[in-house]
């Protein structure tokens, strides 16, 4: 009797212990843990991960001057290591005197045409994204942290909505997949949770870097739905929910995806 | 400039065997794809990748299109002496690229 209470005494406490592991836990997963091994170990190897030849091109670019007003990136930001660093983590973002937000290419863009006297570098050109990759390359490690301006909220719920709408030939929406059957198999693949941590990924599929609308089209087509046009607002809509659904989690910039 | 990583060890001891990698953006355009308008993107790959010990060849590897962009290699070597390894990449339309790295042997 006495050994029979001390096991159930001893059930409570491993049960006791157990869910209060749990709260606190955080259950969402990078991409990056539904990988295979090997890919983990390319993406966290500085010398086999591609996204890294795009680092340096980006850390080439941020020294080179450019545009009218003869002006590289480092004048004004001087070492990205410090002036970078969490940048990533919280864009997009509204500008100073802007109404709408940009993402993060769209910031370097921005900064192109207004500080540089720049033209603009087309979408998913190979210097965007470079500088795209060495930019979220300092905000490797950081958690992901959007900023808190109210003016955002609109326009996250109007991504929060767009990423509940169904749409498309098949009928799905983004948490269709995502939320309610992420983790299951499509086609052989785990579907991921869909949370933006290591972008601009490096996709073996693509053979290239790609962006996060790159992947936001990727999966528009895949739905057979008609994608945004390039640059649209939409995504930067969709982004700026994304982000804030993946509030706190790590960023891995540049990663690498199957 | 060309884009490249190698990783090898700094320093070795003799005899042992050390594993070079060498990382190179390039886009080993097939020959085969189509592009805007269906027109055929030419051919642009690396052809060949060596490397040498001080000037030795010890390694040499003939690419093809089948070749995805950004070729990764990997090899071993027997590291006899301290010295120089030299990487060097050729291919279509001029491509040349050489890197060096030292290793110390003890």
């Amino acid at each position: 009797m006495r050994a029979l209470h001390f096991g159930i005494g001893l059930a409570i406490i491993f049960a006791a212990s157990w869910a209060a592991a749990q709260v606190g836990a955080d259950k969402r997963r990078s991409g990056t843990q539904d990988m295979g091994e090997a890919l983990q170990k390319m993406q966290d190897d500085d010398t086999a991960n591609p996204g890294m030849l795009f680092v340096q091109l980006g850390s080439q670019s941020w020294a080179k001057k450019a545009g009218t007003a003869d002006k590289s990136c480092a004048d004004c930001h001087g070492n990205a290591g410090t002036s970078m660093k969490g940048v990533a983590a919280r864009y997009p973002a509204i500008p100073k005197g802007a109404e709408a937000p940009v993402d993060l290419d769209g910031r370097i863009n921005l900064c192109r045409t207004e500080n540089q006297k720049a033209e603009r570098l087309p979408p998913e050109s190979r210097e965007l994204l470079a500088l795209e990759a060495y930019v979220a390359h300092q905000s490797r490690g950081l958690p992901i942290a959007p900023p808190a301006d109210p003016r955002l909220d609109a326009f996250r719920d109007q991504g929060a909505a767009i990423y509940r709408a169904r749409q498309g030939q098949l009928n799905l929406s983004c948490a269709i997949c995502h939320d309610d059957n992420a983790g299951r198999k499509l086609a052989g693949v785990t579907i991921p949770e869909a949370h933006p941590t290591g972008y601009p990924i490096y996709r073996l599929e693509w053979q290239t870097l790609g962006s996060l609308k790159r992947r936001l089209r990727n999966c528009l087509v895949g739905i057979r739905a008609e994608p945004y046009a390039s640059e649209a607002p939409e995504y930067v809509m969709l982004e700026l929910f994304l982000m804030d659904r993946a509030k706190g989690m790590v960023l891995e910039a540049p990663g690498v995806r199957p | 400039m060309a884009n490249v990583l190698v990783n090898a060890p700094k320093t070795a001891k003799r005899g042992s065997v050390v594993e070079i990698k060498a990382l190179i953006m390039h886009p080993m355009e097939t020959g085969f794809r189509p592009g805007t308008m269906g027109k055929i993107i030419p051919r642009n790959i690396i052809e060949r990748f060596t490397a040498t010990w001080n000037g030795t060849e010890i390694f040499d590897m003939e690419m093809s299109p089948a070749i995805a962009a950004n070729p990764f290699v990997s090899f071993f070597a027997v590291a006899s002496e301290s010295g120089t390894v030299g990487l060097r990449w050729t291919g279509d339309e001029g491509f040349v690229v050489e890197e060096r790295v030292v290793i110390a042997v003890e």
